[in-house]
């Protein structure tokens, strides 16, 4: 057996888990500290299907505290930028795209330092071990407890960015953590630089979060490994969280489309969430979520992690309806659907009351909703039906056929066959669904580089980036046999002679802990 | 009119000069923040031609190489003004402005930082009208200025003159091998002119052109009002008269190729059983509906996102995306036969030839 549980702004949701079939789920408040609203979760769970803290063989958590911690500016850590680049970008110095409040509030210093290399491979300029040790006296002095550091084109070559690493961490000694920037982010030298210092202003955060959580699950009597969520939907351990604690930003939306897609016993599908304002709309492909392409602002910040795309337009079970032209949304009633909308005794048309109409929802009171005209009430859903089915043909990435699981308590307003895709998949057990999400126990490793292709070379070169990324899934505790590429994207890189190409790769398989 | 441009208004030119850029020309958000930092607080005086006086000297700057390259390995900053002291130096005479070469894309931006940084007016007109992919295809070049000789500068303080009297062609080869020796971005300063070779060579107003083209489609969408109509309305009263909807649909297949250090391929997107196919060299370059031609270089092709007209670039293109394909009529100097023969159709080994957009099938 394992657990699942998903610590989300406002609720604690946790499961038992055998495999992949729920035995009993609990839903709690969140509480302000880490470790009360575990325990009040996993005591809960335990009353609804007794366990022995030996017979749990893994602990998964998705939490929202990091990316919080930066949306609330809270708990950073006093944080420094070295950058491995000069005689190169000077023009633009770490940190100079930060809002002022988060720059005060990780008291940002920043470095400039020789070093990094061109884009194919060629060094910009040597490593001077000298500079670096007296930009960490200027370090040590200022306060920093927190370094992040960067290089010019290190998803290309990262040996000078962990050398650096390497002659900092030397001057500083152990009470001053270090991130390096081609472990975080990805080409694009600002945004992977932003990611590695909020990655790095989050570290002390993170030791105490995970302290939190393990003495938490270690105080009902369970041993097992704690694992994290990350974005992409695979899970990391509780040393891989306290050097990589930004890897969790989002996996609240990754959990959510995961449980939605595994109650409903499907790995690839599109994940239709229909609330009260808004239908957001993600793909999971074989189990884990399409991810954004391009940069993604977080609290201000311009960064490239990678996150779950999600597309959202504006319909929802609050949207107002206009009587005449049948138009819905995007302006909606919101939460104030219970008492606003017809059915519920208001004198607005909203989309939920034109669901009632037609028969596919049984709340409030029909009788209210009767005056309208059917021929109306086909018109308004099937166009409801349009967009959605629009929106998720925008979201997948071929012609390919594409399962829909709807899930919200907006999911009335969709038809049971979706125009272009056909049948809507409703689970039913979708309430822990987050927690469920958070205990589907996969690992995986990924390469992100920009390669020069020889002419005649390029297959070998091809083979050789995927082993990387395989080993890299094993590395992080992947059964070897499970793993599997999952992903594969070549782009060539434009107005540039030499062929070179921008290669990434993705294998996630199975936890050793929890294969079953 | 000359007039004031200042750091509010990049995120508009920027959009403007992506539109401009018709696929290609590359990203100008990291051009926007070298300006931005130079720029501070201050202001850049954005210089109409006719206010140059004809024996005025003026120093178009650029960069030249993978913009993509730019978002990894940022300028050191001296670069794009050591370029033009170079060449300053080089003919023995100070510039009175500097002035884009190219108003499509990341080109739009490298000028304003030269100005920021020297306090030099910035002529308001480019050599381009859009964005190409070689030095060689410039308005300037073909009524008769020579790009020679050119100065190229790298981050490490290097400087290249390169005079290949009047092969601008000869220029635009050895320059780009010294690019990609640089790493790949090189900032040079090319085509020195006068005030009145300004006027008779340059495309003009194209600066103001992009601003305001940026600023429409922003203030469009603030207003709930249709983006199209307010691209339309914006270029009716410019060189560039004319905007025809080629197409409405969504991306149904990218295809790419990397040839000679160029991202080709094509696109076809599709409403119902209609297509429309783009070809692209870097910027979209010829556009078929139905089998039919439709819109071909020098003309502008521009993939912008349906909903927002947000421009698409050919690298940002992917399945799925509901687009709104428009054709942008070019300036009557970059349609005569000596223009068509540096950088029309045959100039990138089309076989089709030129027709302006506005005179080919109208989009029912």
């Amino acid at each position: 057996m394992h657990i699942g549980i998903d610590v989300g702004g406002t609720n604690t949701d946790a499961v038992l888990m055998q495999g992949r079939t729920p035995l009993a789920g609990v839903k709690q408040s969140t509480s302000a500290d880490v470790t009360s609203g575990i325990v009040s979760a996993l005591a809960a769970l335990a009353q609804e299907h007794s366990f022995e803290g030996d017979q749990i063989e893994a602990v998964m958590i998705g939490t929202t505290h990091f990316i919080n911690a930066l949306i609330e500016a809270r708990r950073l850590a006093p944080t420094a930028a070295v950058r491995l680049g000069l005689p190169a970008t000077r023009a633009l110095p770490p940190l100079v795209d930060w809002p002022q409040t988060l720059l005060e509030a990780i008291d940002g210093h920043s470095y400039l330092a020789h070093g990094g290399y061109e884009f194919d491979g060629r060094p910009i300029a040597p490593l001077d071990p000298e500079e670096l040790r007296g930009i960490a006296a200027q370090i040590a002095a200022s306060g920093a407890r927190s370094v992040g550091v960067s290089s010019v084109f290190s998803p290309v070559n990262h040996d000078l960015e962990v050398e650096a690493g390497r002659i900092l961490a030397e001057e500083l000694g152990d009470g001053v953590a270090i991130s390096l920037s081609h472990e975080i982010g990805r080409i694009g030298l600002l945004e992977r630089e932003n990611a590695t210092i909020i990655n790095a202003a989050l570290r002390e955060l993170a030791a105490e979060i995970v302290d939190g959580l393990a003495a938490a699950v270690r105080a009902q009597g369970i041993e097992a490994p704690i694992f994290l969520s990350q974005n992409d939907g695979t899970l990391m351990d509780e040393a891989f969280v306290r050097a990589y604690p930004v890897a969790t930003f989002a996996s609240g939306p990754t959990n959510s489309m995961r449980g939605a897609a595994l109650t409903s016993g499907l790995s690839t599908c599109a994940v239709v969430d229909i609330g009260g304002t808004t239908t957001d709309i993600g793909l999971l492909v074989g189990g884990f979520p399409r991810e954004s392409a391009g940069e993604v602002t977080v609290a201000g910040v311009r960064t490239n992690f990678r996150m779950p795309d999600v597309l959202s337009i504006g319909i929802g079970g609050g949207s107002l309806v206009d009587p005449v032209t049948g138009e819905v949304g995007p302006a909606s009633v919101g939460y104030r659907l219970t008492t606003e909308a017809l059915v519920f005794g208001g004198s607005t048309l909203t989309a939920t009351d034109v669901a009632v109409a037609a028969g596919r929802a049984q709340v409030g009171d029909p009788a209210a909703v009767a005056h309208l005209d059917p021929e109306f009430v086909t018109r308004v859903l099937g166009r409801i039906a349009d967009r959605v089915a629009e929106a998720v043909d925008q979201m997948r990435t071929s012609a390919d056929p594409i399962a829909i699981v709807a899930v919200g308590g907006g999911s009335i307003l969709l038809p049971d066959e979706l125009p272009m895709f056909g049948a809507v998949n409703r689970p039913g057990n979708y309430a822990v669904a987050n927690a469920i999400g958070a205990s589907i126990a996969q690992v995986g490793g990924e390469i992100d580089k920009v390669y020069a292709v020889t002419p005649g070379e390029r297959g070998a070169l091809i083979a050789a980036v995927r082993a990387e990324a395989v080993d890299k899934a094993i590395a992080a505790g992947a059964v070897p046999g499970s793993v599997e590429i999952i992903d594969f994207d070549e782009v060539p890189i434009p107005y540039l002679p030499g062929n070179a190409s921008r290669i990434r790769v993705k294998a996630v398989g199975d936890l050793m802990e929890a294969q079953r | 009119m000359s007039w004031v441009l200042r750091a509010e208004d990049l995120p508009d030119l920027a959009r403007g000069a992506t539109l401009l850029g018709t696929g290609g020309g590359g990203d100008p958000h990291i051009g926007t923040l070298l300006v931005r930092q130079v720029l501070g607080d201050g202001a850049i005086t954005i210089l109409d031609p006719d206010d140059l006086a004809d024996d005025a000297f003026v120093i178009p700057t650029a960069q030249m190489g993978a913009p993509t390259v730019m978002l990894e390995k940022i300028p050191a900053g001296i670069e794009p003004t050591l370029a033009l002291r170079t060449l300053e130096e080089h003919l023995g005479r100070r510039a009175d402005a500097t002035m884009p070469i190219e108003c499509g894309g990341i080109n739009s931006m490298i000028p304003l930082v030269v100005a920021a940084e020297t306090r030099l007016p910035v002529v308001d007109a480019d050599g381009m009208g859009r964005a190409f992919p070689e030095l060689s295809m410039e308005t300037f070049a073909v009524y008769g200025v020579q790009g020679s000789p050119l100065a190229l500068a790298g981050e490490r303080g290097e400087r290249v003159i390169i005079d290949t009297g009047a092969d601008n062609r000869q220029m635009e080869w050895l320059a780009r091998g010294v690019t990609v020796r640089l790493g790949g971005v090189g900032h040079i300063a090319e085509y020195a002119m006068t005030g009145e070779q300004v006027r008779r060579t340059a495309v003009p107003r194209t600066i103001s052109m992009a601003l305001r083209l940026g600023r429409a489609i922003a203030q469009a969408r603030a207003g709930h009002a249709d983006p199209f109509d307010a691209i339309a309305e914006t270029l009716a009263s410019t060189l560039y008269p004319h905007m025809v909807t080629l197409f409405r649909g969504k991306v149904a297949d990218v295809e790419r190729r990397t040839e000679h250090g160029f991202a080709s391929g094509r696109a076809r997107i599709v409403d119902g059983t209609h297509t429309l196919e783009i070809e692209f060299h870097n910027e979209n370059l010829l556009a078929r509906r139905n089998g039919s031609l439709v819109a071909i270089v020098p003309d502008l092709i521009c993939v912008t996102a349906s909903d927002t007209a947000e421009p698409i670039t050919t690298e940002g293109l992917r399945y799925g995306q509901r687009v709104t394909v428009v054709g942008i009529s070019t300036p009557d100097m970059m349609r005569t036969p000596a223009a068509l023969d540096t950088f029309g159709p045959a100039a990138f080994g089309l076989h089709e030839t030129f027709a302006p957009v506005e005179r080919l099938a109208p989009y029912a």
